[in-house]
């Protein structure tokens, strides 16, 4: 049982769990800090050519120099705009899908040995063929971000559906239940972590998606940056777009996070 | 003795596998009274399992009749498993076999919540089930099949996935509430000892393909509980003549 009356040696228990707490965060910040200052320092003293591999001070006035121009927000917008959109999209129709394929188990043994073969391949393999097919254009990007997250996503919440135990679902047959009502009071809720690990690999899937579909088309967005600094050699520029990419991502996985919290509760 | 609930008349099941077809009952003769703790002892894998489908209409019998003494016949099952919804409250749990079959009105709803007190669960009524222990859950399962006012309850071994103790006292808890609810019980089980501490008659049944070997009227009354039951020096002579029916 707990109690708020603690003896002194639970007292000291719960210290030293904060202690170790907090020198875990002094850590992280150290390896940050540490890998920074050897970065910087290493290009200071030309252990390596900067103009290659750029420096946190580089990378730092370059994104300055994209927030003064304004263009920082329209490429952060586009690529934020089409992955939002294909993580939405891609995780809804995947859902949807994984709930086609438990109601009919006949078309789920059907189905079965393409969905594996789909959820193998590389889905940017398909990119060229989405833009003759899509055009040019955001359209194709967003479609990537779709594909990408879209099968993973019906795998594994499939996969969340049918581990619902057959007992269960015997269990409500024998107090009456329809499909419907197995499947929305039993199945579904049994599904919610899966659906939740779902989001959570989407997430990352929709990013891969969305700025490879950049890398093949676009006019904006961070993936068009990075390609574009690539092409001019400017390196500051490629570096300054993937660690804005990081701090989305990271943004976007931890609001998944807290919706997982949410609902977990 | 009182009037019959439900007949089987020589029925016969047989289940197809890739394997091949097995009879997993023949020719039973079975008949459960109005108000009587029927237990069914067998070996493992004997049919004591399908003759409850049979009675829930889960299964048809390939041969022979199951017949009613009334059409609107309501089972409530128990099974070895509670099979609580995690994410359900212990009171959404006790509900959901009322909301399943469109009854749930403040009355059923009230009489449910009345189980729930009388049984000493009310303060659970907001846990969640992994808050409980395996006997309380195993209760709670109880109470779900009640609220469904069954006009007959299928017992399919709901103790043996519990420890030992929790089975004495659980399977004292469990007879007293069906003897108060005056149901109809039906047990399935391997446990000798359970089905002589419950029952008024022991159906023992042969190995597979299932048929009676004898039924044995229990002795002891009806209210006896199956604690005081087991005390009784009546209690190892009922053991014994069943073990040797068992042929074990």
């Amino acid at each position: 049982m707990k109690t708020n009356a603690v003896s002194e040696a639970h007292a000291a228990y719960l210290k030293r769990l904060r202690r170790s707490a907090r020198l875990v965060i002094l850590a992280r910040i150290g390896v940050l800090a540490l890998f920074l200052l050897l970065w910087e320092f290493g290009a200071a003293l030309r252990w390596f050519d900067p103009f290659i591999l750029s420096s946190p001070s580089r990378v730092a006035a370059a994104i300055v120099r994209l927030i003064r121009d304004g263009s920082l927000w329209l490429h952060v917008g586009t690529t934020l705009y089409e992955t939002v959109l294909g993580f939405l999209f891609g995780t809804a129709l995947g859902a949807a899908i994984a709930v086609v394929l438990w109601w009919f188990p006949a078309l789920n043994r059907v189905l079965d040995p393409y969905l594996v073969v789909l959820n193998a391949l590389p889905k940017i393999a398909l990119g060229p063929v989405l833009i003759v097919w899509i055009g040019a254009g955001t359209a194709s990007i967003v479609v990537m971000g779709v594909l990408v997250s879209l099968v993973v996503t019906t795998v594994t919440v499939l996969n969340g559906f049918l581990a619902a135990t057959d007992e269960k679902q015997l269990l409500m047959r024998t107090l009456g239940a329809s499909k419907i009502q197995i499947f929305t009071k039993v199945v579904f809720p049994a599904g919610i972590p899966d659906l939740i690990c779902a989001l959570k690999i989407s997430v990352g899937m929709s990013w891969v998606g969305v700025i490879v579909g950049e890398y093949l088309v676009s006019k904006a967005g961070l993936g068009y940056l990075i390609v574009y600094g690539g092409q001019v050699f400017k390196l500051d520029l490629v570096m300054a777009s993937v660690t804005v990419l990081c701090v989305l991502a990271a943004l976007m996985y931890y609001a998944v996070a807290l919706l997982e919290k949410r609902m977990r509760r | 003795m009182q009037s019959e609930l439900i007949r089987l008349s020589s029925v016969s099941l047989a289940y197809h596998t890739v394997a091949g077809e097995t009879i997993a009952i023949n020719d039973l003769d079975l008949t459960v009274y109005e108000g009587e703790f029927l237990a069914i002892v067998g070996p493992s894998g004997c049919g004591k399992t399908s003759v409850l489908s049979l009675i829930t209409g889960l299964l048809a019998p390939t041969a022979g009749t199951v017949s009613f003494a009334r059409e609107d016949l309501r089972a409530g099952y128990m099974l070895q498993r509670d099979h609580l919804l995690d994410h359900r409250t212990v009171e959404k749990n006790v509900l959901l076999g009322l909301e399943v079959q469109h009854r749930l009105t403040p009355e059923s709803k009230a009489r449910a919540m009345r189980l729930l007190d009388t049984y000493g669960l009310s303060e659970f009524r907001a846990y969640k089930p992994h808050q409980l222990s395996g006997g309380m859950r195993q209760k709670v399962a109880l109470i779900r099949t009640l609220a469904i006012e069954p006009d007959l309850l299928l017992l399919d071994e709901p103790f043996s996935a519990l420890d030992y103790q929790t089975r004495l006292t659980l399977s004292d808890e469990v007879f007293r509430i069906i003897r108060n609810e005056h149901k109809t019980a039906v047990l399935v089980t391997h446990d000798i000892s359970e089905a002589v501490s419950m029952a008024d008659r022991v159906a023992v049944f042969s190995a597979r393909p299932a048929s009676i070997s004898a039924v044995l009227p229990i002795g002891f009354p009806s209210s006896m509980p199956p604690l005081e039951r087991r005390g009784q020096p009546a209690f190892h002579d009922y053991f014994e003549r069943i073990r040797k029916e068992l042929h074990i």
